[in-house]
């Protein structure tokens, strides 16, 4: 008796495949949950980064609230807001979304610090405007590692995302709890098997995404 | 508001510890993992760097560690080491590790050749010049990776509380709901918050003192890569 043969139980009874506690909806769940947040946090983070990242300034200011919010534990967190706002969705939005900002925040800021200044002072000098230096020089160069901030944080949001579960919510963390509750061991393995999968299909997408939108040019390097 | 506070560190005797027990247990439970991942990282980070066809392999290995998540961990774990504390620690070792090979990498590859061809031209052996050249040098980059293993380790212990209340500071979370005392949520969180602050602010500290050649304040922007090589 192995994690293997606790996972292929899991994967072989056919009760796990459909219904509302099936494979297919806990892990459309988790998807939802995981693409929620991580749009919210990268609404937050990736302009604010950009930003300051442009002009070079609030580093500082950007790295306590990066502390901050990594020190905030996401699942006490979670309790919490779940004690001040009863159950929902929203409870499990903050601490997902209060985990995933500080790398997209910290990453954006760096990623844009660290593009040559030879190439911006060559547009600024061209006449280009600062927005067009942004999106146009600026953006292309650094998208590599504000792509790897986005990529860190999607796969901190999936792994997190399972404590969702135990404020009664569904996606895979669903099959965690559960299975430890009722001392179901092909549950919890099944369970945990399938968010490593989906972290791994995560680190894949954005493989394929840095391989499809970064320039050739700045991919060389 | 006295009553708020006696309420606030009143701690269950069921967790059987103080407010200050139980801020002990959670700093050995997240700080022990990072003892150890620094341990196992240095070793790596040198095979690595020596040879660095390891390096990608390496780096694949430990994302595919990290994507898995800490609950899951926990849980398979306990069919092995039983619903202890170091159950909880195996994964936060494990995490920490993700974080610190690139960054000790990172860190020691950045000593430049001129520097390193100095220490061999001093006579200084490659142990002694990995000791007291590249390692002193990549100590800015190596704590970096220590402050975000350390903050995030103090923060996932807590979700040790699921499996038989392992989690030190977490387990406030359980005994806040049975014993419906939102005060010890709040404890939980501020404390778990306060910790990792104090304990990031210490390895800012410890950075400052172990390099002393560093300027305190960070140079503002890089000069440019032409005008270093014009410089040469």
């Amino acid at each position: 008796m192995n994690v293997l043969h606790f996972a292929g139980a899991f994967f072989s009874d056919s009760a796990h495949w459909h219904g509302y506690d099936g494979i297919p909806a806990r892990l459309g769940e988790h998807a939802r949950y995981t693409l929620q947040a991580l749009l919210l946090a990268t609404a937050i983070g990736l302009p604010v980064g950009l930003v300051t990242g442009h002009y070079g300034r609030g580093g500082n200011a950007l790295s306590l609230v990066a502390t901050a919010g990594r020190a905030l534990p996401s699942f006490g967190l979670l309790v919490l807001m779940t004690t001040l706002l009863g159950f929902g969705m929203l409870p499990v939005m903050i601490p997902l979304v209060v985990l995933a900002v500080p790398p997209i925040l910290v990453t954006t800021y760096e990623a844009m610090r660290s593009v040559d200044p030879a190439p911006v002072d060559a547009a600024r000098g061209m006449g280009m405007h600062e927005s067009r230096i942004l999106f146009q020089v600026e953006l292309p160069a650094a998208l590599p590692l504000v792509l790897s901030g986005l990529r860190s944080a999607a796969i901190q949001i999936v792994s997190t995302a399972t404590i969702a579960a135990y404020v009664s919510l569904g996606g895979l963390g669903r099959y965690i709890v559960d299975g430890l509750y009722q001392r179901d061991y092909e549950k919890v393995v099944g369970g945990a098997t399938l968010v490593a999968v989906l972290a791994l299909v995560t680190l894949a997408l954005f493989w394929a995404v840095a391989r499809i939108s970064v320039s050739p040019g700045v991919r060389r390097r | 508001m006295s009553d708020y506070l006696h309420d606030f560190f009143d701690i269950p005797s069921d967790l059987q510890h103080s407010w200050l027990g139980l801020i002990g247990l959670h700093l050995r439970e997240a700080l022990l993992p990072v003892a150890a991942g620094l341990l196992l990282a240095l070793p790596i980070a040198q095979l690595c760097v020596r040879f660095r066809w390891l390096y990608p392999p390496v780096l694949g290995v430990t994302t595919v560690l990290y994507a898995i998540p800490s609950l899951a961990f926990f849980v398979v774990l306990i069919d092995y080491t039983g619903q202890s504390e170091l159950t909880v620690m195996i994964p936060l070792a494990v995490y920490s590790l993700v974080v610190l090979v690139p960054a000790i990498v990172d860190g020691v590859r950045s000593v430049s050749e001129e520097t390193l061809a100095a220490a061999t031209a001093m006579g200084f052996g490659p142990v002694r010049r990995y000791f007291q050249v590249q390692l002193p040098i990549a100590v800015p980059a190596i704590i970096a990776g220590l402050r975000v293993a350390t903050v995030s380790s103090v923060s996932l212990v807590s979700v040790g509380m699921l499996i038989g209340n392992q989690g030190a500071l977490g387990n406030l979370l359980h005994d806040a709901q049975i014993y419906n005392r939102p005060e010890l949520t709040w404890n939980s969180v501020i404390t778990t918050a306060l910790l990792a602050i104090v304990l990031d602010a210490l390895l800012v500290l410890v950075r400052v003192l172990l390099t002393p050649w560093m300027p305190n304040r960070p140079t503002r922007r890089r000069p440019a890569p032409a005008l270093e090589d014009a410089a040469r």
